[in-house]
């Protein structure tokens, strides 16, 4: 099993531990990763902001790229969303429905396809679990509060084998963060008052970190907390699920 | 003014905004709560949107045979293609009585249509009877949502405005004396009344009769005791058979409040002795948003307002940012197609989280119309010019790695290196009140280059 490694542009540059922990997690699993190095972006932030039109040579370079692989995985649940539910606006090749069926993200990778759950990880900490959206009510990464589905969820599953790690309810499980790619500039005031809200919930709940298998969630509320000097961290479930003392 | 400038107004007052949150909130967990004790509710949910699809598909059969059935039942029937058409055949009808004080109950269609100061510029008085809309009417406001118009009010509010206009004492917001009070007040009004206006929640075409869903059952106190009854309704109200009405009826109270039923469900089949009743079924921009084919579901609309209540900006920026008859995310869905120019903010006051097509009881899947509405916003309506230099350069830079490698070196330089007034300027609504993310010596390229040369 081939697996081309996806590193969104912004984790690439900015959070270049969650790359590495999410390669490191895949070579632990036996999977043969590889990473493309001419890629760049999904073109997510431009079709969420209307320009999808612009958005096409990101596509096709994106499937340039990840074509020739059994799997493509990424540690964000955003862009693989993008990729899955919006490459409609490029020619349906075969090669374009191979990358789009084929386009996993990590967790969702590793309970499902790898039918793994217990990384053998070790995390002794209170952590409390963002539920990004596009992954949640996007890829069904596990179950939303309004929908009367069974109760699920990937990233729990991989997170209570977690030795030591204590998973912390939330008053509100899967609220909306308030990132929102462009809309967390052009909707300003509104976005930082639901990150303030959903921080106060982890604080509520006595989390100390803060995971989530969407880094740029993260990354919105981690600057508020770097801001306001809130008492929490941030890591993506890559690094902890990659963890070990 | 734009959705974010007016939701920016809304949040200078934290206190109100979280007021605000908590109250819609509370009503998304009775919903919760509700849906949880109807087994089968997705199935429940599938069935109403598939009634309505059929309904979508066949409208005009449907509007025929209902039409058929009301007259047969001696509903006298009217057709308007628009809001000016539909008030001009209300206040036709109202003129034809003499009448001069009107009582309204539960329609957003009016509001839609502008009735009341239409009414009112003709000398007659028109009261909303429904106690929220009541707030509001004489506040001078609008509704700030479809099913609880004056949520956007305080108790205290409510208590001043009633001092100011009904000559109630001060309570300190009691609700009960409130409601009290408004509800004496209410019934001089439908005592006097010559005429009473309704909304229809549900027309069905096979009996030609109708539904209207109220819980203070001033719907039946308007109708019964004035001598002429106007029902209005928009062309999308209507359903098959009586039968169906089971699956909307269990659906729409759950979701509207969490209650089971609303309190009172009225069935209007025909005059009763001596009386008239009239509906006015109204397009008013309905079969030009049936013709678009990717926004057509959102006519499956009951208005129950869940998507409102579930809604995290809606919760956090007020009704009444969204500038629109209906707000929330099905407003931004359905308004864009009135007037794209005006509304085109609204597509984007969203994250696109998804949350109101999995509450939604008919499943209209907004978020995926708030995303195709926004690419023929960018199309059609003059954008920032900044905004869309930005995001035609950045299409560019995407689809080639050298200049992807650039930038991205270059924004790494300027996070690390420029000096903090630089960063953190009036320029950049990121960091307002964020940090940003600290740079790393390294990105994950130059790692792997030097960790894992072989393998590629
Ligand atoms: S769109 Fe759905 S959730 Fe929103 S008001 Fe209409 S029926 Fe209710």
């Amino acid at each position: 099993m081939r697996v081309g490694l996806f590193i969104p542009c912004y984790i690439n540059q900015l959070y270049p531990q969650v790359a590495i922990a999410t390669l490191e997690l895949l070579e632990k699993l036996n999977v043969d990763v590889y990473y493309p190095s001419t890629q760049t972006c999904c073109g997510q932030p431009l079709g969420n902001s209307g320009y999808e039109e612009d958005s096409k040579g990101a596509c096709q370079l994106f499937v340039e790229n990840f074509a020739a692989y059994d799997y493509i995985v990424g540690p964000s649940g955003s862009c693989i969303y993008h990729v899955k539910k919006h490459f409609d606006i490029i020619e349906q090749t075969p090669d374009v429905v191979k990358v789009r069926n084929n386009a996993f993200e990590l967790c969702e990778f590793i309970v499902k396809v790898l039918g793994k759950t217990d990384l053998g990880a070790s995390f002794p900490h209170k952590v409390g679990l963002h539920k990004s959206c596009h992954g949640l009510r996007g890829l069904h990464l596990g179950s939303c509060s309004e929908r009367m589905d069974p109760y699920y969820s990937t990233e729990e599953d991989l997170l209570n084998n977690v030795k030591g790690l204590e998973l912390m309810q939330l008053n509100r499980a899967d609220e909306c963060c308030g990132f929102g790619g462009t809309f967390s500039v052009f909707e300003e005031a509104v976005s930082v008052k639901m990150g303030k809200d959903k921080i106060q919930d982890h604080l509520d709940n006595g989390v100390e970190v803060i995971t989530g298998a969407d880094h740029s969630c993260l990354m919105h509320l981690e600057g508020l907390i770097n801001r306001d000097n809130k008492p929490l961290k941030v890591m993506h479930i890559a690094e902890i699920l990659n963890s070990t003392i | 003014m734009s959705h974010s400038e007016k939701a920016a107004i809304f949040n200078k007052n934290e206190a109100k905004v979280n007021w605000h949150d908590k109250a819609l909130w509370y009503v998304r967990e009775k919903r919760d709560n509700a849906a949880h004790g109807v087994k089968g509710w997705e199935y429940l949910r599938d069935t109403a949107s598939k009634i309505k699809g059929n309904v979508l598909s066949n409208l005009d059969n449907y509007l025929i045979e209902f039409e058929a059935n009301a007259l047969k039942n001696g509903i006298k029937v009217h057709w308007a293609s628009d809001a000016k058409e539909h008030n001009s055949i209300v206040h036709k009808i109202v003129k034809e009585h003499n009448a001069k004080k009107v009582v309204k109950s539960k329609s957003m269609l009016t509001e839609e249509c502008h009735l009341n100061p239409y009414l009112e510029s003709k000398n007659i008085e028109v009261v909303d009877t429904d106690l929220g809309e009541y707030i509001v009417q004489i506040a001078k406001e609008t509704p700030s949502h479809i099913v609880l118009p004056a949520i956007h009010k305080t108790k205290e509010e409510v208590d001043e405005l009633f001092q100011e206009h009904l000559g109630t004492k001060p309570s300190n917001g009691n609700p009960e004396y409130l409601t009290n009070e408004a509800r004496k007040h209410l019934r001089n009004k439908f005592l006097q009344a010559d005429v009473a206006i309704t909304g229809v929640n549900f027309a069905i075409a096979e009996t030609g009769g109708f539904v209207v869903c109220t819980n203070e059952g001033n719907a039946d106190m308007g109708a019964h005791l004035a001598p002429v009854h106007i029902a209005c309704m928009g062309i999308e109200k209507i359903i098959p058979k009586e039968e169906h009405l089971g699956v909307f009826l269990r659906l729409l109270a759950r979701s509207a409040t969490g209650q089971p039923i609303t309190t009172y469900s009225s069935h209007f089949n025909k005059p009763a002795k001596g009386k008239e009743l009239h509906i006015v079924i109204v397009d008013n921009g309905r079969t030009e948003q049936l013709s678009r084919e990717d926004f057509r579901s959102s006519l499956h609309c009951i208005r129950c307002g869940a998507c409102m209540n579930t809604c995290p900006i809606y919760r956090r920026s007020g009704g009444h940012s969204y500038d629109a008859t209906i707000p929330g995310p099905i407003g931004s869905i359905l308004s864009p197609g009135k007037d794209l120019t005006k509304h085109s903010s609204l597509p984007f006051a969203s994250t696109l989280c998804g949350s109101c097509s999995n509450v939604c009881p008919v499943k209209i899947n907004i978020h995926e119309q708030l995303y195709k509405w926004r690419q023929l916003i960018v199309k059609d309506v003059k954008q920032p010019v900044v905004k869309k230099t930005i995001l035609k350069i950045t299409g560019k830079i995407l689809k080639n790695r050298t200049s992807y490698n650039l930038v991205g070196k270059s924004a790494r330089f300027m996070l690390k290196y420029a000096p903090r007034f630089m960063v953190y300027s009036k320029l950049n609504a990121w960091g307002k009140a964020r940090e940003l993310p600290k740079v790393k010596t390294q990105n994950f390229d130059d790692w792997y280059k030097a960790k894992r040369k072989n393998n590629e």
